[in-house]
């Protein structure tokens, strides 16, 4: 394992807004095919740190590195251009678009051809055998009709559209944030599943969440996040929740020696 | 309307059958449920089945004379600017905005075309061309106040309205060009203006051909290409569209940059439709316009609606006006109407949007 290069890889970011430091010069690393779960009190920067690595924010310095090449997104959409998907909490789904529209929102199919070339035309039938074929390889063809509006749809399947979306496009890396913290528990038992599935199509995961059972569940290691910098990595089999936490509050120190990579 | 109709009927078998009250208050509330979902899934039901029964009225109402090939050819013509205009606005609307500057631009564009022409003695083509060029100057003017300085839509256009109608008294000196003038100086401006006889009296405008067109291209636009999917996402959740990689930025300058084009063509209607062009007169356009769109089921709040019922809205407007003067009314019971449409619109667009809530 030790050898291998991490597929996303943070040096030293630091961001400020004004006096507040968002980001203390922290680290980050991602494994291949691994679930990384980030984890860190309100305030911690958590969400700063994935906002730099989705291209959503800019750091003031440091480098991120995928696949080991220096990266510098400078939007989201140039980090997607680059494999980074991210599925937002609020999931960035346009509820009155159907589910097709919404798995290709911003990157639609064209029809091939002068129509699509010279007038534009969209290839609705392809998108539409597109998007059934994506959400029958995450099991969620339990939606009828494609061409439903999102907003008929209950939370959990919501949640399984912009999962799906995130991992038909998503190349190299999906980054979740709170993905189970709007959900009921059996619809979180059902997103916990799909993180495995995504897993196991070859996509490491980044999983940002205040819920420990269900990091401590699905992660492979623990990034703490605390003021601002990478506290620490554990191993989930290797401490308990509470001990987490404890990281994660400053109640304990620790250890010397983290996890490596 | 449609949901009236189906609580009436149900309040009929309520009344027949008084011991049945407790099923009844069932059946009543899925009735209405299903209601609900139909409108939710078919949103340009509404304004058609107010169009239809408006037409019925009034047939009965009116007679023979509302249903004379002339009239309604006339009640077109009449809803032909408006509808263009719609048009614009539908697409304003769409992304949760809204245009209080198109019947400035229409008039500013129709002046800059006449008084290029007549005054000024520039080539027909060239400053009907400039014309056009004002009102998608004017609306980019709009889009980039929007966009990028990220001003609310209604205040950039209060502003732009004055801003635009100040133009229009600038760039006219307050004089209005003469139809024989453009008739004789540039014809191609009231082009528009030419009829095609039908039978029965009927006559059809080459600016209700133009307004087919137009709507055509921009149904086309919003519905089959994925700017139109962005207008949607954009009016929708503007922060969702963002993040799904959409330059929402981008979308509102196309978006009011094209409104204010499309008006540019209304005002060639305009020209066509009365001959002259006029630094006064429609000054109520703009409403009319968010009237129609209104009235056609398209939702104030963004990202729901669609074309058809805007052009539906305009008729219903011009149907109602035609008809409530045919039948004798005072015009002060057409706009009375009117509001009451409007009122009504946006009350059954509230209870349908609770169904996604």
């Amino acid at each position: 394992m030790s050898t291998t290069t991490p597929i996303l890889e943070a040096k030293g970011l630091s961001k400020r807004y004004g006096r507040v430091v968002a980001l203390d010069n922290t680290d980050f690393d991602l494994m291949p095919n691994e679930i990384l779960a980030v984890i860190g009190d309100n305030g911690a920067g958590k969400s700063t740190l994935i906002k730099a690595l989705c291209g959503a924010v800019i750091p003031d310095s440091g480098q991120i590195f995928l696949d080991g090449k220096q990266v510098h997104f400078r939007s989201p959409m140039e980090a997607r251009m680059a494999g980074i998907e991210t599925v937002y909490q609020n999931l960035a789904l346009s509820p009155a678009l159907s589910i097709a529209d919404n798995l290709f929102l911003g990157r639609e199919l064209r029809k091939p051809g002068w129509t699509g070339q010279v007038l534009r035309r969209l290839d609705r039938a392809r998108m539409a055998k597109l998007a059934r074929e994506k959400l029958s390889e995450l099991g969620l063809m339990t939606i009828q009709n494609i061409n439903q509006s999102v907003e008929t749809l209950s939370g959990g399947q919501r949640q399984g559209v912009a999962v799906a979306r995130a991992a038909a496009f998503g190349s190299r890396v999906v980054i979740m944030d709170e993905p189970t913290a709007a959900l009921g528990v059996k619809e979180s038992r059902r997103v916990l599943e799909l993180m495995q599935d995504v897993k196991r199509r070859g996509l490491p995961i980044v999983l940002i969440s205040h819920n420990m059972p269900h990091v401590f569940e699905v992660a492979d290691r623990i990034h703490i996040h605390r003021l601002g910098r990478r506290l620490t990595v554990i191993d989930p089999k290797q401490y308990t929740m509470s001990d987490a936490v404890a990281f994660m509050t400053g109640a304990k120190e620790p250890p010397a020696q983290p996890m490596a990579a | 309307m449609s949901d009236d109709a189906t609580g009436s009927a149900l309040a009929e078998r309520g009344l027949s059958g008084e011991d049945q009250a407790a099923s009844f208050e069932e059946e009543r509330r899925s009735g209405l449920r299903w209601v609900q979902r139909f409108l939710h899934e078919y949103p340009t039901a509404v304004p058609f089945i107010v169009l239809v029964v408006g037409v019925l009225i009034f047939s009965v109402v009116v007679g023979g004379r509302f249903f004379a090939p002339f009239n309604l050819s006339l009640v077109l013509q009449q809803v032909t600017i408006i509808a263009v205009l719609g048009i614009a606005q539908t697409l304003v609307i769409l992304t949760a905005g809204i245009d209080l500057s198109v019947g400035a631009i229409m008039v500013l564009s129709s002046i800059v075309m006449g008084r290029m022409a007549v005054v000024w003695g520039l080539p027909p083509e060239i400053s009907f061309v400039c014309g056009l060029a004002a009102g998608t100057v004017c609306g980019f003017i709009n889009g980039v106040l929007v966009a990028q300085i990220k001003l609310p839509p209604f205040i950039v256009t209060l502003g732009t309205w004055s801003i635009f109608g100040s133009m229009v008294i600038f760039v006219s000196n307050s004089e209005t060009i003469r139809a024989q003038d453009i008739e004789s100086a540039a014809p191609i401006l009231q082009w528009l203006g030419h009829t095609i006889r039908l039978s029965g009296g009927a006559v059809l405008t080459y600016g209700a051909i133009a307004l087919i067109i137009i709507s055509v291209i921009v149904w086309y636009m919003l519905n089959r290409t994925a700017f139109g999917r962005h207008v949607y996402a954009t009016g929708d959740d503007p922060e969702a569209a963002r993040l799904a990689g959409i330059n929402t930025a981008r979308t509102l300058i196309a978006v009011y940059t094209l409104a204010g084009f499309i008006c540019a063509l209304a005002s060639w209607v305009l020209i066509g439709r009365i001959g002259a062009a006029s630094p006064l007169g429609n000054q109520t356009a703009n409403l009319d316009a968010i009237t129609a769109v209104v009235i056609g089921g398209t939702s104030l709040f963004g990202g729901r609606g669609s074309l058809v019922g805007t052009l539906i809205g305009a008729l219903i407007v011009g149907v109602f006006r035609n008809g409530l003067a045919l039948a004798g009314f005072a015009s002060l019971w057409q706009e009375f109407t009117v509001g009451i449409l409007i009122i009504l619109a946006v009350t059954i667009d509230q209870w349908i949007r609770k169904l996604s809530a």
